[in-house]
């Protein structure tokens, strides 16, 4: 597995466990009533968990099995800006709602998140194709 | 496939029917040919998507084809895997059943069911987390 597959997927791990954490917070709140302040991180739940958990593994493992050119795998640069602007999005969007901040500060932190997966993409892209071809065969080997 | 997988992977599908039969129920309750009680299951329907299909299925997958942890382990302590999968389920399984029931009575029975579920998801989590970590690392060279 290529390092920057490690940091997606252990990030990924990570994020995982913060989703979980929250969403048990709420339901011990929903159980209890003793925990209202658990509300406040609904938002970072959902962003933790569907951006940071299933978005960012998919992403990490893609990187890793998506077909290469050669031992390459293309625009490198664009995968790991991905992974920066996905979990400085995902971190960023947990803050602003812990805090409380204006939503111009979440409508950034999310765009941060949009970014990443449209920069992840740009580097996918090209590497969704057919099997090497004999061409590609002979300049890589 | 290992036979851990097999289990995560089918509970998952039955999670993915349950998941759109509770869909179909949140519509047929809003067109009026479902009482409105209905109605209160529709947090937990989204997570019979997220977490018993999309994340089960996640779990199985990535246990299944994650790299090789030893030549003697090579998938780390299965039993760990055993334990997230009856944990989830279970967890999954009280929610969906004492939810709607402790929104009624927090404080109830109700709402202590609903807090041993919140336990039991997160421990699936953690338990996911510490046997897979340590399979996310870049080649030996």
């Amino acid at each position: 597995m290529p390092k920057l597959s490690v940091w997606f997927v252990r990030s990924a791990l990570v994020h995982l466990m913060v989703g979980f954490t929250i969403g048990a917070l709420v339901l011990v709140q929903k159980g209890t009533g003793k925990l209202p302040w658990s509300w406040a991180l609904l938002g970072w739940h959902v962003d933790t968990l569907l951006v940071g958990w299933m978005t960012q593994l998919a992403m990490g493992i893609a990187y890793w099995i998506l077909p290469r050119f050669g031992t390459r795998r293309g625009k490198v640069g664009f995968a790991l800006a991905a992974w920066v602007a996905v979990n400085a999005g995902v971190l960023g969007s947990g803050v602003v709602l812990l805090a409380q901040a204006p939503t111009s500060w979440l409508a950034l932190t999310r765009g941060s998140e949009g970014l990443g997966v449209v920069l992840f993409a740009l580097h996918a892209w090209p590497r969704v194709k057919p099997a090497m071809t004999a061409e590609e065969r002979t300049s890589s080997s | 496939m290992p036979r851990v997988t097999r289990w995560l992977v089918r509970s998952s599908l039955v999670y993915l029917v349950l998941a759109l039969l509770a869909w179909w129920a949140l519509a047929a309750q809003r067109a009026g040919w479902l009482p409105a009680t209905v109605a209160a299951w529709a947090p937990a329907y989204l997570h019979l998507f997220v977490v018993g299909w999309l994340t089960q299925l996640i779990f199985g997958v990535a246990h299944w084809m994650l790299p090789m942890y030893s030549k003697t382990q090579p998938r780390g302590r299965e039993e760990r895997l055993w334990a997230a999968w009856a944990a989830l389920n279970l967890g999954l399984i009280l929610r969906v059943a004492t939810e709607p029931l402790a929104a009624r009575a927090p404080g109830s029975v109700w709402g202590v069911l609903l807090v041993l579920s919140a336990v039991l998801q997160w421990a699936a989590a953690l338990l996911f987390v510490i046997n897979t970590w340590p399979r996310v690392r870049p080649r030996r060279s």
